[in-house]
């Protein structure tokens, strides 16, 4: 089945040409950080986690959102997502994959992995989170690929597939819940420490899957003859935009128990996220992220409104934008200001700025060109082995 | 034919499994027995925890080893809080690269504010106090925050209460410096053993401790080896006979540090987390 990613016309290959190139200098730039050690990055004793980790965050969420797609078919029998629930599942193997990649290249000791293994502790977070990742990981390579295999062979799938795929989708749940405790466990990170932060994740991981599914699946309208459908599109706009509302309602019941309650730790990291944060030592305030932090409201506020617009309007276009809108807005809020601004101020109540540098963007997005050049393959199967399917039929 | 390859994979798969993990599952519950436990010997302090050898039957030592500063003997000192640290720093090969980024510390110097945030009523608080600088280092705690979150036991702590390091089980995923509410914890960014324009980062190396590698975390370890030898930190040491520092067992009740904290009023970096520190200051 997988030889249907041999044959592609010349934009396929260029496109993974592309992607192989980008992939190579990740690679090239994760030799030179593993020969250094991690101080390559712009991380330093106060702000220990960086873009890796907060994109391994993020990620978990858009592997969680392929839930979002399998939920409805599965459990619903809503049939119109008969035919995405595939490209959901596939997303989560290559988000998975990414999440991975991205742990592998934040560790200081990588060679050393393997003993989260050999000296399972079951009072860390990071066990479980092993745990649940590699097991989601599995569930959907298994569960993806044998469904697709029956497919193609024309028959219906095996009986015993069916318990892993009702398995797989509180195990959905389980990935970012896991992650979320990663954080929001920990005393003294008060801005982590939040019991609405499982809850925030999942949603903004309901919104950004699927939004990221939407793209591609547009994509794929324009370049292949792969049409999701009307409904479909229709149904995860819905899908979409409420979960999207949801996690801006949780933002802001944050902030209002942050302002409201006026506890300054409580307030220090939204300060320092939305205003910029001074520090009453020296007097500088520091912002890096305030620029982010709020286009990303306005994009996502914005990406709300249009993506309501589009499904009345009927247009590809305007969803395909809002789409992107809302995934990027999320993509900064998690992947950047939740992470980072966690470790502002440190314990210390003291102030330190992270910028990546050019070896840490490199390296993402090696990661993120590999994530893309998985889910280029799998799809491409899938949609090879639907569209023959349907030729025939 | 066909259905007994398909029984013997089956029951091939499920033994695997089982192979796996039964182990594994039954290490962690050996560990947990002796973590409860404490051990003596040369290498007490890498192995007991882990209980790869040694170990079983020792009864716990029922110590917890605890620290008071007297912050304004240190004040009034001028000088001694930067021999403390030059005693720790040196004996233990910290490194100094030179720049805040990849700073490596495992005791420093902190204001009132920055040592004890949150403590919002005491900005009114005199002169003196926010004149002071407060030594600041590992607490020690005895619900450790970065215990819990370690996932391979590479921090852990001993039957006396000490909060330990194990540079080489390591992996330097730095979820403890995250979980430490006091930034006690310092990451080897880059190599320590190295040099820059012909200076290298450790002035002189110490043979009697090891230098660390790079991608692992490091911080204060309440010089275990000595305090075993029945010797006290060196910080404490270096304070002579200012008892600027008072180390010893907090359980026992005639021990000196016992009787100071009886004595005087001292208060404890974030008590509120429930982390419960065992240095304590006197302000």
């Amino acid at each position: 089945m997988l030889e249907k990613s041999l044959k592609g016309n010349l934009g396929y290959w260029a496109w993974i040409l592309f992607l192989l190139g980008i992939i190579g200098v990740g690679v090239i730039c994760y030799i030179v950080q593993y020969n250094y050690g991690l101080g390559a990055t712009g991380m330093s004793r106060d702000v220990t986690w960086g873009v890796y980790i907060s994109q391994f965050t993020f990620l978990v969420g858009v592997a969680a959102g392929g839930l979002m797609l399998v939920l409805p078919y599965y459990l619903h029998h809503y049939k119109d997502f008969g035919r995405i629930t595939i490209l959901g599942e596939f997303m989560a193997i290559a988000s998975v994959a990414m999440c991975m990649l991205f742990i592998m290249a934040d560790l200081g000791q990588p060679m050393r992995a393997l003993n989260v293994v050999l000296h399972p502790t079951p009072n860390s977070m990071l066990f479980y989170d092993m745990i649940v990742l590699s097991g989601y990981l599995f569930l959907n390579v298994v569960c993806g690929w044998v469904v697709l295999h029956s497919e193609y062979k024309g028959i219906k799938y095996p009986n015993w597939v069916k318990p892993l795929i009702y398995l797989s989708i509180p195990w959905a749940v389980s990935i970012h819940t896991v992650t979320a405790f990663l954080y929001c466990g920990l005393p003294g990170r008060h801005f982590w420490l939040t019991a609405i932060l499982a809850p925030r994740f999942l949603a903004s991981a309901f919104a950004a899957g699927p939004c990221l599914l939407m793209v591609i699946a547009l994509i794929m309208k324009r370049t292949t003859k792969f049409d999701i459908g009307r409904v479909a599109q229709d149904k995860l706009v819905t899908i979409i935009g409420y979960a999207a509302l949801l996690n801006f309602f949780f933002l802001g019941c944050e902030i209002f128990v942050a302002y409201y309650s006026t506890i300054p730790g409580h307030m220090h990291t939204l300060d320092y996220l939305y205003f910029g944060l001074t520090d009453h030592v020296t007097g500088v305030t520091h912002n890096n992220l305030v620029p982010f932090m709020r286009a990303s409201l306005v994009l996502g506020f914005a990406g709300i409104a249009l993506i309501f617009v589009s499904r009345y309007l009927k247009s590809d276009g305007l969803l395909a934008v809002s789409c992107i809108l809302i995934f990027v807005s999320f993509w900064i809020d998690k992947g950047l200001g939740l992470v980072l601004g966690g470790f502002v101020p440190n314990g210390l109540e003291q102030i330190t700025e992270y910028v990546p540098t050019a070896v840490e963007i490199g390296i993402t997005a090696g990661v993120w060109a590999t994530g893309f050049f998985i889910i280029t393959i799998l799809y491409k199967v899938a949609i090879s082995v639907k569209l023959e399917n349907e030729g025939t039929a | 034919m066909d259905s007994s390859r398909r029984k013997f994979l089956k029951i091939a798969g499920i033994s695997a499994v089982a192979g796996i993990g039964a182990p594994s599952a039954l290490n962690m519950l050996m560990k947990n027995e002796v973590q409860a436990s404490s051990a003596g010997g040369e290498h007490g302090a890498q192995t007991e925890a882990h209980g790869e050898q040694g170990g079983h039957g020792a009864a716990p030592t029922g110590k917890r080893y605890g620290m008071v500063i007297d912050a304004v003997k240190f004040h009034e000192n001028q000088g001694l809080a930067e021999k403390c640290i030059a005693a720790c720093h040196d004996y233990f090969n910290v490194p100094n690269f030179g720049n805040k980024k990849d700073e490596i510390k495992w005791l420093w110097q902190m204001p009132f504010t920055n040592a004890f945030p949150g403590d919002e009523s005491h900005y009114k608080k005199d002169d003196r106090t926010h004149a002071m600088q407060f030594m600041v280092l590992c607490n020690h705690c005895d619900n450790p925050p970065c215990v819990r979150a370690c996932p391979t036991k590479a921090t852990f702590k001993n039957a006396d209460g000490i909060v330990m390091m194990d540079f080489h089980r390591c992996i330097g995923c730095r979820f403890c410096m995250a979980a430490c509410p006091y930034g006690a914890r310092s990451f080897n960014w880059r190599d320590p053993r190295g040099s820059k324009d012909g200076v290298p980062f450790i002035k002189k190396v110490n043979p009697e401790f090891p230098t660390r590698m790079r991608g692992v975390v490091e911080k204060c370890s309440f010089c275990d080896l000595r305090v075993k030898r029945g010797l006290q930190p060196l910080c404490v040491e270096a304070t002579g006979d200012t008892k600027a520092m008072v180390f010893g067992d907090l359980n026992d009740p005639n021990s000196e540090v016992s009787q100071v904290l009886r004595a005087r009023f001292t208060i404890q970096r974030k008590p509120s987390l429930g982390t419960m520190p065992s240095v304590f200051y006197i302000i």
